[in-house]
């Protein structure tokens, strides 16, 4: 019985496995260990030594990945409040029939493509159209920071969905027992609602994260593959492009790229264990 | 007297939230009316007054019937409609026969093929791009609309499944005991519970035709080549080449972004629960 049982969960589930074994984890698992590798001869650690110690590539890995930091800490610290406070106006029963219509309004940017919103942007900010009068996109100090928030208007929607169903899913009793003891609106939203969904806040902090450390489409899409200016906005994505791929003149190296994708690989594995570690039991915990 | 004075108190606040969240509505769709108006402009249009409605002297067609001449267009549109597609078909198929036997086989394995699948959903499988195109290199298929498919499933199947099971745990056991009884066998049963599930079916799918109908990166590396280039890729390099024909370009972003704008219009009740059952885990 217990045998049949068996045969019949493999049977049943080994076309995803099958799928998502082959596609997804070995060619992960593979990477890793092609990174160990140069021209089919084992090397060692030779590829990260290289990335690591030589001067132009330690510097390009080193500001890729400041320049993910930023992104990332940009993207958060604005979508999540704006998010928050969409899905609040949502949830706030003022706007009833007219929920599912604002919801769909809103989401709307999230379901086109980084290209095309890459394209509207530059148009709108070009100086061609002259609503905007500065070369966002061509200063240095300024060009992250336009493609992030280029990023956070298209994305803003797959937070704000989140958190509306995370606040739906609050039980009315326990708002309405605050509503009989007199608390305000406000009140109930920051003492009682926020901490209920605190844990959601913390999976989607963490899916932004992994989503801007994996990114590459937005920069792509407006800078190419070596993006500029003078690097001003390459990210982790773009330089990985680069190391295997090759851009321009520069040959690409499938090992050297291989090892980029590790060390990118286990910055958001690091990332994501220290957080599940430390901040998302904590969460948990004070759900109970 | 107090009575209306709350009253009048209560449609005051509504009336704030409505105005906040139109003023949300305007930011997100501001910009892409931006594009629409200006993809049925003359040149002269577009660039005289790009935040003016077109008027009889400016408004035009031509834009639309040069961006569907366009030799790729058409083409690319074929691709993409057909990578999505067969993508979202095998993800749904696959992730319902497994999501059905995860439920219907509890063993330690079942939990512990489940638990695969919940890290499956975070797996960043970009970084193992390399691989993959040595695979598909190996097996004959790059530039085929197969390999883009392929990848596909892998990356979306492990959401697909975890959707699929919190969806099956929701059936009765009488439904499938009757079945059973009836001389149904495990397939039968699987096939007799299917419709039931097919709310989650509808999240699933929706879930997985968005990010495959508009990415960049695999169809970069696997398929771009002329014959099975994809739509957001064929878009990407007509911008990319700094093409002056800015009314064809316009009109080709607006006409690319609209089946995924109406697809989503239409599911957007399965979308979200499916982006708030599957990533919420």
């Amino acid at each position: 019985m217990a045998r049949r049982r068996r045969r019949q969960l493999l049977l049943f589930t080994s076309p995803a496995l099958a799928f998502f074994l082959l596609f997804a984890v070995f060619p992960l698992i593979s990477t890793i260990y092609i990174s160990f590798y140069q021209e089919d001869v084992f090397v060692g650690l030779k590829n990260f030594v290289f990335l690591f110690t030589n001067d132009e590539a330690s510097e390009r890995l080193l500001y890729a990945f400041l320049h993910n930091c930023q992104f990332f800490l940009i993207a958060a610290s604005i979508q999540l409040p704006t998010a928050l406070f969409m899905a609040a106006l949502l949830t706030s029963g003022r706007v009833r029939r007219m929920t599912s219509f604002y919801r769909t309004l809103l989401f709307i940017p999230t379901t086109l493509s980084v290209v095309i919103v890459g394209f509207i942007w530059r148009l709108i900010i070009s100086p061609l159209w002259g609503i905007v009068d500065y070369p966002l996109l061509g200063e240095k100090l300024t060009a992250l920071p336009t493609i992030t928030l280029m990023s956070v208007w298209q994305y803003l929607g797959i937070p704000m969905v989140f958190l509306y169903s995370a606040l739906l899913s609050i039980p009315s009793n326990i708002i309405e027992a605050a509503q009989v003891d007199g608390a305000s609106d406000l009140r109930i939203f920051f003492r009682i609602k926020i901490p209920l969904i605190a844990p959601q806040i913390g999976i989607i902090t963490i899916l932004t994260f992994i989503w801007t450390f994996n990114g590459f489409d937005i920069i792509y899409a407006l800078n190419g593959g070596m993006p500029g200016p003078d690097y001003a906005t390459d990210v982790l994505g773009t330089l990985f492009y680069r190391t295997f791929f090759g851009w321009g003149a520069d040959l690409g190296n499938q090992n050297l790229g291989a090892a980029t994708a590790t060390v990118i690989f286990f910055i958001i594995l690091l990332g994501t264990a220290v957080y599940f570690a430390t901040v998302q039991r904590r969460l948990k915990a004070s759900q109970l | 007297m107090i009575q209306k004075k709350h009253r009048f108190q209560f449609k005051s606040k509504n009336l704030a939230v409505h105005l906040s969240l139109l003023f949300f509505v305007i930011l997100a769709l501001g910009p892409i009316f931006i594009i629409v108006i200006n993809s049925f402009k003359t040149m002269e249009g577009i660039f005289t007054g790009p935040l003016k409605l077109p008027n009889s002297e400016t408004f035009t067609f031509d834009g639309f019937k040069r961006a569907v001449a366009q030799g790729n267009f058409v083409r690319n549109y074929a691709n993409s409609t057909i990578i999505t597609l067969g993508a979202t078909l095998l993800t749904v198929t696959c992730s319902c026969l497994a999501a059905y036997g995860i439920t219907e086989y509890t063993t330690k394995l079942s939990k512990m093929i489940a638990g695969l699948f919940t890290i499956g959903i975070m797996l960043p499988v970009t970084l193992g791009t390399i691989v993959i195109i040595k695979m598909m290199v190996k097996f004959h298929i790059l530039n085929t609309h197969i390999s883009l498919i392929l990848v596909y499933v892998g990356i979306f199947v492990p959401l697909g499944v975890i959707l699929m099971v919190t969806n099956f745990r929701t059936i009765s056991n009488e439904l499938k005991e009757a079945a059973r009884i009836d001389g149904a066998n495990e397939f039968k049963t699987f096939l007799i519970v299917l419709p039931l599930v097919m709310p989650g079916v509808a999240a699933v799918a929706a879930i997985t035709m968005l990010p495959v109908w508009n990415d960049l990166w695999f169809p970069l590396i696997l398929t771009a080549g002329p014959k099975t280039q994809t739509l957001t890729l064929g878009i990407q390099q007509f911008v990319g080449t700094y093409n002056n024909d800015w009314q064809a370009l316009l009109a080709g972003l607006v006409l690319s972004a609209i089946p995924l704008i109406l697809l989503f219009t239409i599911f957007s009740k399965q979308f979200i629960k499916g982006l708030s059952d599957g990533y919420g885990k």
